[in-house]
C-alpha cells in the first residue's frame, strides 16, 4: 500500500512538472491561483475524518473549522481564478461577451 | 462501491491535470479552471459516498460556513490586492491540513495502532501545514499593509533562533512518532511550527513576497500530498503533489526572475540594512531633468511608437484605467502604444498583465521581456509609470550593486524617457536608479493616477 502510493506521489510530481513548465508568464498569477485552489483538496481529509466517525466535541469542533477552511481554499480559489481569467480575453470577444450580457 | 470511488478519484485527478494544461493558454484558460473546478467537485462527490459516512450536518456545516466565507471573499477582492487574496487563501489550506493532522493525532492517541509511515506522514503535514498557515497570514499581513512591508528582524540571533525552533519542532515529533502520546506533544509540534512560519515571513521585506507565497503555495500541496499518504487517499497524493511540484517551478522562476536565490530569500538577506545603505550612497547631487503633464503628452503625441512601462506604482494609484484612456487617445492619432511587462512587475509574475486586463487593455499589446527589449532601440518614447528597479540599469552595468544580474527591461535604450514617480525615493530593492539621471529622462513628479489624467487632459487639448 506504501509503495503504491510513493509511486502514485513521484508520478505526481513529475506530470505537475511537465504540464506547469509550459505556462507563458503571463499566466503565472492565474495559475499560482488556480493550484491554490486545487491544494484546497485538503476537504477531502476533512470529510474523510470527520464522516467516518470522529467523537468527542473538540474534535468535531477542529474538523469543521477544517472543512470550512478547505471550502473556502476551493470556492474562493476558483472563483478568484476565473475573475482574473475572465479579463484576459482578446477585445473583440469581450466586447461580445459584454453585449451577450445585456 | 469502493471501486466506484477509486474511478470518480481517477476521473477528477485527471481533470486536474487536463484543466491545469488548459491554464496554459489564454484561450483555453478559463475552461481549464472550471474543468479542474468539475474535478473537485467530483472528488467531493465521490468522497462523500464512502461507505459509513455520517456526521452530515457538521459536514453540511463546514461546507456552508467556508462558502459564506470564501464566495464573497472572492468576489469583492479587488485586483490589485490579488496578491494578499491568494495568501490568505493559500493559509487556510494549510490551516486545514494542520487541523486534521491534529484531530488524527487525537482520533488514534498519537497514532498508537497505525504503522510508522502514517505518523510520520501526519506530522509532517502538521509541521508544513501549521508553516504555511502562519506564514500566509504574516504574508496577508504585509501586503495588506496591516503589518509594514519593511523587513523585521531581531538581529544576528534571529537564525539560530529559527532553527532552534525548528529543531524543536522535529524533536516534539519524533518523540510522537516513536511512541510519545501526551497531547503537549502535538500541540508543541504545532506551536513551533506556528513560530518558524512568523519568524521567517516576518523578516523578508516587500519584494520577496511574491516569492514567498508561491513557496508557501508550494508547501501546502505538499502537506495536502503527506496527509493522502497517511489517509491513504489518492487523489489528495496526487493534487497536492501537482502543485508541489507546480509550485516550486513557479518559486524558482520568480526568484530567478529577481536574481534571487530562494535560500537567501528565506534567510531574510536582502532589503535590509546593508543594501539600504549601499543605495543611500550614489548619485544624490546629480542633476535631474523634470517635465511637465503638457510637456509629456506632446512629445508622446509627436511619437511613433509608445512603450509603456509599467509597475507596482501603477497599480498603487489604480492609474491603469487612465492609462489605457491615454493609450486610447494616442492610438487614435495613429501612434503605436505597446506595454513592456517585466516578469516581476506588479508584486507576482503575471500580475500586471491581470491589472491591465481588467483597464480592457488588449492582450496582443502586451510584450514580455525579451520582446520588448528588442522594441526599445525603435521606440520614441518610453513611458516609465512606477516602475522603479526593473528599468535599473545598474543591473548590468555595476557589479557591486544589490541587484546585479536581474534581468531588466532596456529602457534607457529607447530615444527619450519619461518617468512618472512621486519622489525620488528608491525602489523596493532601497538602491539609488541611475536611469532618472539620464541625459534623455525627463521627471514628471506626482501621483501616477493624476499625472496620467494630466497627461490625457492634455492630449485632449491638442
Amino acid at each position: 500500500m506504501l509503495v503504491e502510493s510513493l509511486a502514485v506521489l513521484v508520478l505526481a510530481g513529475f506530470v505537475g512538472f511537465a504540464v506547469i513548465s509550459k505556462v507563458p508568464n503571463t499566466l503565472h498569477t492565474p495559475l499560482m491561483s488556480g493550484t491554490n485552489a486545487i491544494h484546497g483538496i485538503v476537504l477531502l481529509g476533512g470529510l474523510i475524518v470527520l464522516g467516518l466517525g470522529a467523537e468527542g466535541v473538540l474534535n468535531k469542533i477542529l474538523l469543521v473549522i477544517a472543512i470550512a477552511f478547505g471550502t473556502i481554499n476551493v470556492v474562493g480559489g476558483f472563483l478568484v481564478t476565473d475573475r482574473m481569467l475572465g479579463m484576459f480575453k482578446e477585445k473583440p470577444k469581450q466586447d461580445a461577451a459584454k453585449e451577450d450580457g445585456k | 462501491m469502493t471501486t466506484f470511488i477509486a474511478v470518480l478519484y481517477i476521473i477528477s485527478f485527471s481533470l486536474f491535470i487536463y484543466g491545469l494544461m488548459g491554464l496554459t493558454g489564454p484561450r483555453t484558460a478559463v475552461r481549464g479552471n472550471w474543468i479542474a473546478a468539475t474535478g473537485m467537485g467530483i472528488a467531493v462527490v465521490a468522497t462523500l459516498l464512502l461507505p459509513g459516512m455520517g456526521n452530515w450536518w457538521l459536514i453540511a456545516l463546514g461546507i456552508v460556513l467556508g462558502t459564506v466565507i470564501g464566495v464573497p471573499a472572492a468576489r469583492k477582492v479587488k485586483m490589485t490586492a490579488m496578491p494578499q487574496m491568494v495568501a490568505l487563501f493559500n493559509g487556510v489550506g494549510g490551516g486545514a491540513v494542520a487541523l486534521i493532522a491534529w484531530v488524527e493525532f487525537r482520533t488514534t492517541e498519537g497514532f498508537q495502532d497505525e504503522p510508522l509511515y502514517v505518523a510520520i506522514a501526519s506530522l509532517f503535514a502538521a509541521i508544513i501545514g501549521s508553516v504555511s498557515f502562519w506564514g500566509s497570514n504574516i504574508a496577508f499581513g504585509k501586503l495588506q499593509e496591516l503589518i509594514p512591508g519593511k523587513p523585521i528582524t531581531i538581529g544576528k540571533l534571529q537564525q539560530p533562533l529559527n532553527v532552534v525552533v525548528l529543531l524543536a519542532a522535529v524533536a516534539c515529533a519524533i518523540v510522537i512518532a516513536s511512541g510519545g502520546s501526551s497531547q503537549w506533544l502535538i500541540i508543541g509540534v504545532l506551536v513551533a511550527a506556528a513560530l518558524i512560519g512568523v519568524m521567517v515571513v516576518l523578516p523578508i521585506g516587500g519584494a520577496d513576497m511574491p516569492v514567498v507565497i508561491s513557496l508557501l503555495n508550494a508547501l501546502t500541496g505538499l502537506s495536502a500530498a503527506a496527509m493522502g499518504l497517511a489517509l491513504d487517499n489518492t487523489a489528495l497524493i496526487v493534487a497536492g503533489m501537482i502543485v508541489g511540484a507546480s509550485g516550486s517551478i513557479l518559486t524558482n522562476l520568480m526568484a530567478k526572475a529577481m536574481n534571487r536565490s530562494i535560500p537567501a530569500i528565506v534567510a531574510g538577506g536582502f532589503g535590509g540594512g546593508s543594501a539600504a545603505a549601499v543605495g543611500s550612497g550614489g548619485g544624490e547631487d546629480r542633476p535631474v531633468r523634470s517635465t511637465s503633464a503638457g510637456d509629456a503628452a506632446i512629445q508622446m503625441a509627436y511619437a511613433s511608437k509608445v512603450m509603456v512601462v509599467p509597475g507596482y506604482g501603477m497599480a498603487v494609484a489604480q492609474a491603469q484605467h487612465a492609462v489605457r484612456e491615454m493609450a486610447d487617445l494616442l492610438e487614435s492619432k495613429g501612434i503605436e502604444v505597446l506595454y513592456a511587462i517585466h516578469p516581476v512587475a506588479g508584486r507576482m509574475p503575471g500580475h500586471m498583465n491581470v491589472l491591465l486586463a481588467e483597464a480592457d487593455v488588449g492582450y496582443e499589446s502586451l510584450k514580455e521581456m525579451d520582446e520588448s527589449n528588442s522594441q526599445f532601440p525603435q521606440t520614441d518614447v518610453a513611458l516609465v509609470i512606477g516602475a522603479n528597479d526593473v528599468t535599473n540599469p545598474a543591473a548590468q552595468s555595476d557589479p557591486n550593486s544589490p541587484i546585479y544580474g536581474m534581468p531588466i527591461l532596456h529602457v534607457n535604450a529607447s530615444r527619450s524617457v519619461i518617468v512618472l514617480k512621486r519622489s525620488m525615493s528608491s525602489g523596493f530593492a532601497g538602491i539609488d536608479n541611475a536611469l532618472f539621471y539620464d541625459p534623455k529622462t525627463a521627471m514628471l513628479f506626482g501621483d501616477a493616477k493624476s499625472s496620467v489624467a494630466g497627461i490625457v487632459e492634455e492630449l485632449k487639448a491638442l
